[in-house]
């Protein structure tokens, strides 16, 4: 007789801790496939499962192995049809390039494995140096609180319901016709009456009868008990959805001629992360692409960031256009807005001035939050060390960044510099949460 | 009324499996094999999986229990790949050579399947596993589980107190070394049992704690100073050093002056396992074709019998034939020889012999032909041989010509494949000999050996590379693989490529130069 065991239940991912090995050891060159699919991906789509390729470096594993164009071999084949000895063949390939029998090769040139969007997304934050509390914040889908959903048979003792189950026990009393005490008691009481009284054959046989029942009735009292199991129910509690508010994402851009691959890749991550944040503090989440040279124009996330389009720059302009796309379709009864804004800073001078009115007028009372992000070359990342100089825009907004608390602004050269114009952001979450 | 009486007697019917069916056909298929074919067999213990629990098999090279490394999870990677694309299909089994014998059958199976697969890998295997020679001296079938068990926590532990970093570099390079890490002529030690390793890690514990530094700054006795001493010393040390030694990891493992006891164990451990597997590279072609014969065998004597219903043996003849499907050459299914093909064909071609030889027979095998009783020379077969000595021994005339083989020469410097020899009265012993020789494990990998160290001096330590028939290393996987000794060495490592027959040295490579 085997023994037979079922290994079908037995805990599942086995070997999900060698994936963990081989990934850390791949980390680099994964990091680098994410940030092609950030870059080449669509913004909504970036905390996505994702199939890339598989890494060659570090994850090689050597042995000493024959080199194929060296040396005398032979090879044993079946199914010759027409070979005497003797005859020549020529190797495929032509001349001399020694390979091997035929279909003894396998390459593993074309294979992909997908990345969970946990994954994709530590790698996405690895790059960005974002702290792991933020991390794990932004990991979590939703929120979910419980709800009251009805009933059931089985529960935690503390979600005991004791109305409906006083209530089932009860029928199932009255169905089964369990003796109430206050029937044994009188019978109790009519027994002891007439035991009280002058013994006669007739009133001990009433008083034996009596007994006899007073026996069953305490016999089916017992068997049926008070409160059964069956009669218990507990308060079913679903979890459900903290209901959130939908949140709009401004994207605006300048994509005039000074805003280059870079650059651009830059602002992407800036946007990508924004909206990360969004999904997961609200249900519904869309993303409204702005786009500006001298004049401004909503567009698809394809154009806004693979066309260019030459021209000025008027900052003004896109921010004109996102007041009115705001009334038009954004009430902010309904809708919580976020901008944020990437540049490398240009502007016409007398244009700041508008910019600074338009914001401090009209727009940062519509919006829950505004960040912008000038992107500047590395080489210049120590001459703009301090706040005060700087571009035309960047002077401006500055003014505007000391009066309203929801706005931030930061110069970035590198991915790393991304996360702190969130941070306020991201630091803000618990207050937030509290109050939702 | 014949039909229904054998209708109450099928073992099975419909393709669902329960386990009460399948504990119903184990038991037959073990009496019959058994009785019938004498069989002698290990427990047996069948454990049931889905498609995702073999993928994690596979990628933990088969067994159940398995440490660590990065490598599996990219096998594991690799192996979901090409079942997801349906390029490969999984095993409907696998089997352990553990006592008792571990059987996986996959869920997925009919009833049907289950069955070969029980008469495949619970009667056949296990008979191989239990009754060859090979198995028998250089495997512990009863310790293997508890000693992988013991390796998993042991690495695990070592990753708690030396960082997963460092156990990584230990085990990358040891599993580059894998090849050459095991004994090929003279036999291993035996796998210590358990008691004696907690007791050498308690000996190795009790070291760490009572290491003293003071007895480092010990001035040198003085007889140690003499020349003559030292001479003496060193030639104690190199004979004591065993060498050559074929076994790069034991070497290591037993003489690199660098590694802590810790990282010597992780080594001792992918070392054992190394040899662990080596049987079972050695004789491929018997143990499936091994399992294959009985399995056939048995499911057609149960047939016969009335047991197995005429669907159920259609299907199994068809998941059978596709098993020992052999493409011709030319075929673009052609990846080699099947091992299961080859193993079935000479198996049953020695049932032909020994019952109705020709006059060839006669005079190729005189031992066996016409002997009349198959089974007791297929037992013998199946204990006392390997691979290469199986073909050597009974490779037949009749089934060289059924399965047309030929040899092709192919020299690396000529733009010509030359057919050296096919299937007439010239070529048979040759393609015999040649088939024997391409399943010699040893033969047909590099033999690398360490020749030289000279550890009171710079400590350089000498490999030599037999070269057989020209063929060379591959430099890039060389030099890769080198600088993983080095690393467990500590000291420069050079390997001389040497001609085997004229002992010239045709190149020299050493991890300077890297």
């Amino acid at each position: 007789m085997p023994i037979f065991i079922d290994r079908r239940l037995n805990p599942k991912d086995k070997s999900l801790s060698n994936r963990q090995r081989f990934l850390r050891r791949a980390r680099e060159e994964l990091k680098r496939s994410i940030r092609d699919h950030v870059r080449t991906g669509r913004i909504a789509e970036v905390d996505r499962e994702h199939a890339v390729p598989m890494p060659r470096k570090g994850t090689s594993e050597p042995t000493f192995g024959d080199a194929k164009d060296s040396g005398q071999r032979q090879h044993i084949l079946p199914g010759n049809k027409s070979f005497s000895p003797g005859d020549l063949i020529p190797k495929p390939g032509g001349g001399g390039a020694g390979s091997s029998a035929p279909g003894t090769t396998e390459s593993e040139d074309d294979f992909r494995f997908v990345l969970s969007r946990e994954e994709v997304l530590d790698l996405f934050f690895e790059d960005l140096e974002l702290p792991d509390l933020v991390k794990l914040n932004l990991k979590q889908i939703l929120s979910f609180k419980p709800r009251r959903a009805g009933f059931t048979a089985s529960g935690a003792p503390t979600n005991i319901n004791v109305g409906r189950t006083m209530r089932n026990s009860h029928g199932r009393r009255i169905a089964l016709r369990r003796p109430k005490q206050a029937e044994l008691d009188a019978i109790a009481k009519l027994i002891a009456e007439l035991e009280s009284k002058p013994a006669s054959p007739a009133i001990r046989e009433r008083a034996a009868a009596l007994r006899k029942e007073l026996d069953l009735l305490e016999r089916r009292r017992k068997r049926i008990a008070f409160v059964d199991p069956v009669d218990i129910r507990f308060n079913r509690f679903d979890p459900q959805p903290v209901p959130n508010a939908s949140a709009v994402m401004f994207c605006l851009m300048d994509v005039s001629g000074s805003m280059g691959e870079r650059e651009k890749d830059l602002a992407k991550r800036f946007f990508v992360l924004l909206h990360l944040f969004l999904t997961r503090r609200y249900e519904r989440t869309e993303i409204v692409f702005i786009r500006h040279t001298h004049e401004a124009k909503e567009v698809d996330e394809h154009t806004f960031f693979y066309h260019t389009q030459s021209g000025g720059t008027v900052v003004s302009t896109a921010l004109e256009e996102m007041h009115r796309i705001i009334e038009q379709r954004y009430p902010v009864a309904e809708w919580n807005i976020y901008a944020a804004q990437a540049s490398d800073g240009d502007n016409f001078a007398t244009d700041s001035e508008r910019c600074i009115e338009l914001l401090d007028r009209k727009l940062m009372r519509l919006c829950q939050y505004f960040a912008y992000v000038e992107i500047i070359d590395e080489r210049e990342s120590h001459i703009f060390g301090s706040t005060e100089n700087g571009t035309s825009l960047w002077r401006a907004y500055n003014a505007v960044d000391g009066k309203w608390p929801n706005f931030q602004m930061r110069r970035i050269a590198a991915p790393a510099d991304i996360y702190p114009v969130f941070r306020e952001l991201f630091a803000r979450q618990p207050a937030l949460r509290k109050s939702a | 009324m014949v039909s229904q009486a054998r209708k109450s007697e099928l073992l099975f019917s419909g393709s669902d499996w329960d386990f009460a069916k399948l504990s119903r056909v184990y038991e037959e298929i073990e009496a019959i094999g058994v009785e019938e074919l004498r069989l002698d067999i290990y427990p047996v213990q069948m454990e049931v999986i889905s498609s995702e629990q073999m993928l994690d098999a596979y990628s933990s090279v088969g067994m159940p229990l398995m440490y660590r490394h990065w490598s599996f999870g990219k096998h594991f990677l690799y192996n979901e790949f090409l079942y997801r694309k349906g390029a490969r299909g999984l095993a409907y089994e696998l089997v352990i050579n553990s006592n008792p014998c571990i059987v996986y059958l996959m869920e997925e199976n009919t009833m049907a399947l289950q069955a070969l697969v029980t008469a495949h890998a619970a009667l056949g295997h296990n008979h191989f596993f239990k009754n060859n020679h090979l198995f028998r001296q250089w495997t512990d079938a009863g310790g293997i589980l508890s000693y992988l068990d013991f390796a998993k926590s042991y690495i695990a532990r070592c990753e708690e107190r030396h960082g997963l970093a460092a156990v990584e570099a230990v085990l990358d390079s040891a599993h580059a070394l894998m090849e050459q890490g095991v004994f090929r002529y003279h036999r291993p030690p035996k796998l210590s049992s358990e008691q004696q390793r907690e007791g050498l890690r308690e000996r190795l514990e009790y070291e760490e704690r009572s290491y003293n530094d003071l007895w480092r700054t010990l001035p040198p006795s003085q007889g140690r100073n003499k020349p003559e001493a030292a001479d003496e010393s060193l030639a104690e040390r190199k004979k004591s050093l065993n060498l050559p030694e074929e076994n790069l990891l034991y070497f290591l493992e037993k003489n690199s002056l660098v590694l802590e006891p810790w990282q010597r164990e992780i080594i001792r451990i992918v070392r054992v396992i190394a040899q662990y597997f080596y049987p079972q590279r050695q004789t491929q072609v018997m143990n499936e074709g091994c399992a294959t014969f009985v399995h056939y065998t048995l499911m057609y004597m149960l047939f016969d019998r009335g047991r197995i219903s005429e669907g159920a043996m259609l299907e199994i003849l068809r998941n059978h034939s596709n098993v020992v499907f052999q493409p011709a050459f030319d075929d673009p299914r052609f990846s080699g020889i099947n091992p299961y093909a080859l193993g079935l064909g000479m198996m049953q071609d020695i049932q032909r012999i020994s019952t109705e030889p020709t006059a060839e027979d006669r005079d190729w095998f005189p031992d066996i032909a016409g002997r009349g009783d198959w089974r007791d020379t297929l037992l013998d077969a199946w204990a006392n041989h390997r691979d290469e000595s199986f073909v050597r021994q009974y490779l037949s005339p009749a089934l060289i010509r059924k399965w047309r083989l030929f040899v092709l020469a192919d020299g690396a410097d000529e733009p010509h494949y030359e057919v050296a020899s096919i299937h007439n009265e010239r070529g048979y012993s040759k393609i015999r000999s040649a088939l024997a020789q391409s399943y010699d494990v040893g033969a047909s990998r590099p033999d690398i050996q360490v020749v030289d160290v000279d550890l009171l001096g710079d400590r350089h330590l000498r490999l030599r590379h037999n070269v057989k028939d020209g063929i060379l290393l591959e430099d890039e996987s060389r030099d890769a693989t080198l600088r993983h000794i080095r690393r467990l060495w500590g000291y420069d490592v050079s390997l001389a490529a040497m001609d085997a027959e004229t002992g010239a040295t045709l190149s020299e490579r050493s991890t300077k130069e890297l």
